[in-house]
């Protein structure tokens, strides 16, 4: 590795080349702000933020696009950058709506906190040029206001490179510039799959997730409900950061005794329909094994995953697993069988579930979803919504005693933990399918090959001489690389698993804001940490599952299981 | 007069049919060509363009040797030449002149261009509304192809080589070099960060040569002349030859060759004839829309890049528009900016959201609602314009403010006490539209 020497603000410096200033300042602390830098993204050098003197050139360099040289002799502060820093600044809030009081992300927002670190008290010598435009509400998930845009670019490179839906982009020029969805077209009419990824790298709040925070606590203080939460997998390994703990931070306890805080009548837990789940799809595999079915068959419970083959790769979906995903399971099942242990109509029940995840609000919201006879889950919250409530209601969340789930759904295995993270269906699949299929017990509970965040891996298990050929991708854009495989009859796998967001559930676009995937990495750490933990870590053994089936279900793809635990899917072709 | 005017670039220009191939074989077409492929290896047409001191002519002067020599020396088996045909800089209209009366000289110097930097693919990038330039090339490209000089095997040595037409839509952004490349990729003209620059990695990536229509077009006679005779003419900082367009309150409007090293008085009375109807010169804005903007007694300043350093201007793309005293600064100020408001891709900030600030700020002095803050305003975006925007056309387009008020600031001023000298700002307090 080639080695460049360098002056920073009169110190000398050693970085490897290429290494950007950006990078070779910090590694002596300094710390240049940024406005369109985003970790893991491409670089975009157009916010101008990160400026710096470099000796001998007539223009500011930008620090995040300008690789070091040998020699060259760098100022990160001066009478000059703080006047151009502090200009561009002004620049963008002239064309930004300042109403930050009652903006959503009033205290996470990046813009106002870089104008608090230049230390703009100034008032802005710019005019207000902001041509107001309609806030887009279109879908149940998210929301786009383009008048807080800063044009960064980051959500275009979510969308486009990482995801590689390609729903948001560039348009217009000029003043005019606008980062558009489809054609100009709202989200729920251009192919959007509101996986939410684009929130949670938006600095501003152009794109956030749609609150629905009010509903819910509405149904908390209305007596006549009884309201039940559930808590998804990835909920605790993630919800600490929201109160300033480090990334993969377990606060299962915390977890639980927030939501009893917050007033919900029951505390159940999301990773017990994940069993279910898991009982449910893997008998469906066994059963397409056997008579011949669709094979390779793919997971379900993403449902920004689902949107996405719906609309680009309906042609596929008899591949897709009838299974409904955890968070509709939990829901026909909290108002059918819970419903009649507690005596209480469908309606007078109110599901509210924690998700990491804006999808899940328009997978709540499908009109199908309603096996119980009414809206199985009523609101699905977000992980930031979460964390908003447990500020509202004025919770320290850090100094919450260690408490439990309710039972009978808030029992769970370490299967059902490890759905929170790419590849962890699969795991908990094979952990099952194997057993019930060699009647033998597993050596080895830890299948690490289908772990972490390669963006594709490949397992196999040998069942009775049988090998199950196995795959896992995350992410739209690895997602693709199967797809074309089945296409190209070129897959040899019986079983897929495949989650919209990078990373899995853990990196879900309902997650605290600036997931990295080095954050990814440490809930990932977390959620295995939650499964080694947990005295049962194989589904079928989850014996609250096991009376659920004994009262109520009977058997896996039972009639029953039918009714309330599958689904169907549309050709939704964009 | 006669030494003010040359005849290197243009010496076919009128005096043949530009559609037809023969008319300029016999004129001595493809001689160059013919040599270089011949008679000279690569590094030999390199070395006399680097002898030559030619630099670039579309603006950015940068030397064409050197730019040469890093796509050659690059390690990479694809490289490609882009030939900048989108003449998009209002007052220039140089490159459209020669494609237009001697397009076969065009296509000869991009083959040999990448002949020189051992390409094998050009394309040469012509403004959308070109619509004859286009058509020209075109031909000539189809007429040169049938001959032999394209294609495989050219004049049966082992270079294989083909151009392309590609032609903008209208956006004056796509001039700057990588908005281009973007745009020849099919994506929206955005110019990218630099480094990498194209020689490095250009058109998908691949080090490309990127060139001004002019700058290629010196490339025949460097090969049949050697870069010493380049130099014969013009000065020890600016050699060969320069494509002046005079337009704007002058009588002998057009495009001329002039040798580098005259006056812009000479180029104003004598080529240009001077200002019509008896009117008296106010201003003289050099180089384009973004060039800078100087009064008369700064005439005796030499077309020469050293002499003009030294003034803080630039030949830019040698647009010379003249305006007489019947003219409003600011107003000219004024309808330059909305121009760079309209064109900007959108990209950065300091472009995107400062050029409408910048326009802002100026009307506010012709409708009479600017204060002493405005100075102050202006200074600070002007400066983060040019520092701190992406691409020269956000770095550039604070350039005829910036001037105007180092050499026009007492026609600020007048309009700052309610006086347009001009008689053309409203100053109605912003009433009507």
């Amino acid at each position: 590795m080639t080695m460049i020497n360098l002056i920073i603000d009169g110190k000398s410096v050693t970085v490897p080349e290429n290494t950007s200033i950006l990078d070779a300042a910090k590694s002596i602390n300094v710390d240049i702000p940024t406005l369109c830098y985003f970790p893991d993204q491409n670089i975009k050098g157009n916010c101008r933020v990160c400026i710096v003197e470099v000796k001998g050139s007539r223009t500011f360099s930008v620090a995040c696009s300008t690789p070091v040289s040998e020699g060259m002799e760098i100022r990160t502060w001066s009478e000059n950058i703080m006047n151009a820093r502090r200009t561009i600044v002004q620049l963008m809030l002239a064309n930004h709506d300042e109403d930050c009081n009652t903006c959503i992300k009033n205290g996470s927002c990046e813009l106002q906190d870089l104008v608090q670190k230049l230390n703009i008290q100034q008032d802005n010598p710019f005019r207000k040029v902001l041509d107001t435009k309609k806030i887009d509400t279109s879908t149940p998930s998210l929301v786009r206001n383009a008048n807080k845009c800063i044009k960064c670019g980051r959500c275009v490179d979510m969308c486009q490179e990482t995801q590689q839906v390609g729903v948001l982009f560039d348009a217009y020029r000029g003043i005019n510039s606008e980062i558009v969805a489809g054609m100009g077209k709202y989200l729920n009419d251009a192919g959007c799959i509101l996986c939410g990824q684009c929130s949670t790298v938006c600095p501003v709040a152009a794109i956030y997730e749609n609150d629905e925070t009010e509903r819910v606590w509405q149904a908390i203080f209305d007596p006549n409900k009884h309201v039940i939460v559930q808590a998804a997998p990835a909920i605790r390994v993630s919800i600490a950061e929201e109160f300033g703990m480090p990334a993969g931070t377990i606060t299962i306890g915390q977890l639980a005794a927030a939501l009893r805080r917050l007033g919900f009548d029951d505390i159940f837990d999301t990773n017990f329909a994940a069993d279910l789940t898991i009982m449910e799809e893997g008998h469906e595999l066994l059963e397409r094994l056997q008579n011949g079915g669709t094979l390779p068959m793919i997971t379900s419970c993403s449902p920004g995953w689902i949107n996405f083959i719906e609309q680009y790769y309906p042609e596929l979906l008899p591949h897709l697993s009838t299974c409904k995903s955890p968070q509709q399971m939990f829901g026909a099942i909290a108002k059918t069988y819970y419903a009649e242990k507690i005596g209480l109509e469908p309606g007078n029940i109110f599901v509210v579930s924690i998700m990491p995840c804006t999808a899940k609000k328009y997978e709540s919201a499908r009109p199908e979803m309603n096996s119980s006879s009414v809206r199985d889950v009523d609101v699905s919250l977000t992980t930031r919504e979460f964390a908003r409530m447990i500020r509202q209601a004025g919770i320290n969340f850090a100094s919450l005693p260690e408490e439990s789930f309710d039972n009978p759904l808030g029992i769970s295995t370490g299967a059902g933990a490890i759905f929170g993270a790419t590849g962890g269906v699969m795991e908990a699949a094979l952990r099952t399918v194997y057993e019930v299929v060699t009647g033998n017990t597993l050596q080895s509970l830890n299948f690490s090959e289908i772990r972490g965040l390669k963006g594709v891996k490949e397992s196999s298990v040998n069942m009775n001489g049988d090998t199950l050929k196995v795959a896992a991708a995350h992410g739209i854009a690895n997602a693709k690389k199967l797809l074309e495989l089945i296409k190209d009859g070129a897959a040899d796998y019986q079983f897929i698993e495949i989650m919209a967001c990078p990373g899995g559930c853990i990196g879900g676009g309902g997650q605290p804001y600036r997931t990295t995937n080095q954050i990814r990495q440490q809930r990932i750490d977390a959620i295995y940490k939650v499964d080694e933990s947990m005295p049962l870590r194989k589904s079928h053994e989850n014996p609250a599952v096991q009376t659920l089936y004994k009262e109520f279900l009977e058997h896996p793809l039972s009639e029953k299981s039918h009714k309330l635990l599958h689904t169907e899917y549309k050709n939704r072709r964009y | 007069m006669a030494d003010l005017i040359l005849q290197r670039l243009t010496k076919h220009c009128g005096n043949i049919d530009p559609y037809d191939i023969d008319d300029y074989t016999a004129a001595g077409g493809f001689k160059a060509l013919t040599k270089a492929l011949l008679l000279m290896k690569p590094q030999e047409i390199i070395d006399e363009t680097k002898a030559s001191k030619l630099v670039g002519r579309g603006g950015a002067a940068f030397p064409t040797g050197a730019k040469m020599q890093m796509v050659h020396d690059a390690p990479n088996n694809i490289k490609y030449v882009i030939c900048n045909a989108d003449e998009g800089e209002p007052g220039t209209f140089k490159d459209r002149y020669l494609m237009e009366s001697d397009p076969y000289q065009i296509v000869e110097s991009i083959i040999i261009a990448g002949y020189a930097v051992k390409a094998q693919k050009a394309y040469i990038y012509i403004r959308g509304e070109y619509d004859k330039a286009i058509a020209l090339i075109k031909n000539a490209i189809e007429r040169t192809r049938e001959t032999g000089y394209l294609g495989k095997n050219i004049l049966r040595q082992r270079f294989n080589f083909d151009i392309e037409v590609r032609t903008g839509a209208g956006a004056y952004i796509c001039g700057e070099e990588f908005a281009l490349i973007e745009s020849l990729e099919g994506k929206s003209g955005r110019p990218r960060y630099k480094p990498p620059y194209p020689p490095i990695a250009g058109l998908w990536d691949c080090p490309t040569l990127i060139n001004n229509v002019e700058t290629l077009a010196n490339l025949p006679y460097i090969v049949l002349n050697g870069g010493k005779e380049f130099r014969s003419v013009g000065t020890d900082s600016s050699s060969g030859t320069k494509l002046i367009c005079l337009s704007g309150n002058i009588i002998n409007k057009g495009v001329f060759e002039v040798p580098f090293g005259i006056t812009l008085r000479d180029i104003i009375y004598s080529i240009g004839q001077g200002i019509p109807n008896d009117k008296e010169l106010k201003m003289i804005q050099i180089g384009g829309a973004s060039g800078s903007c100087i009064p008369p007694s700064m005439l005796d300043i030499k077309l020469d890049l050293a002499d003009m350093r030294q003034h803080d201007l630039s030949p830019g793309s040698g647009a010379i528009i003249a305006f007489d005293n019947t003219r409003c600064v600011i107003d000219i100020v004024k309808s330059l900016l909305r121009f760079f408001a309209h064109e900007s891709c959108g990209k950065c900030t300091p472009c995107r959201e400062g050029n409408p600030q910048l326009y802002n700020i100026i009307n506010d002095f012709s409708n009479g609602t600017a204060t002493v803050d405005n100075y102050k305003a202006l200074d600070s975006l002007t400066q983060t314009m040019q520092q701190a925007a992406l691409c020269g056309l956000g770095q550039a387009s604070p350039m005829p403010v910036v001037s105007t008020l180092r050499y026009f600031k007492e026609e600020y001023d007048m309009h700052l006490s309610g006086n347009c000298p001009a008689g053309i700002c409203s100053l109605d307090g912003g009433q009507a539209k």
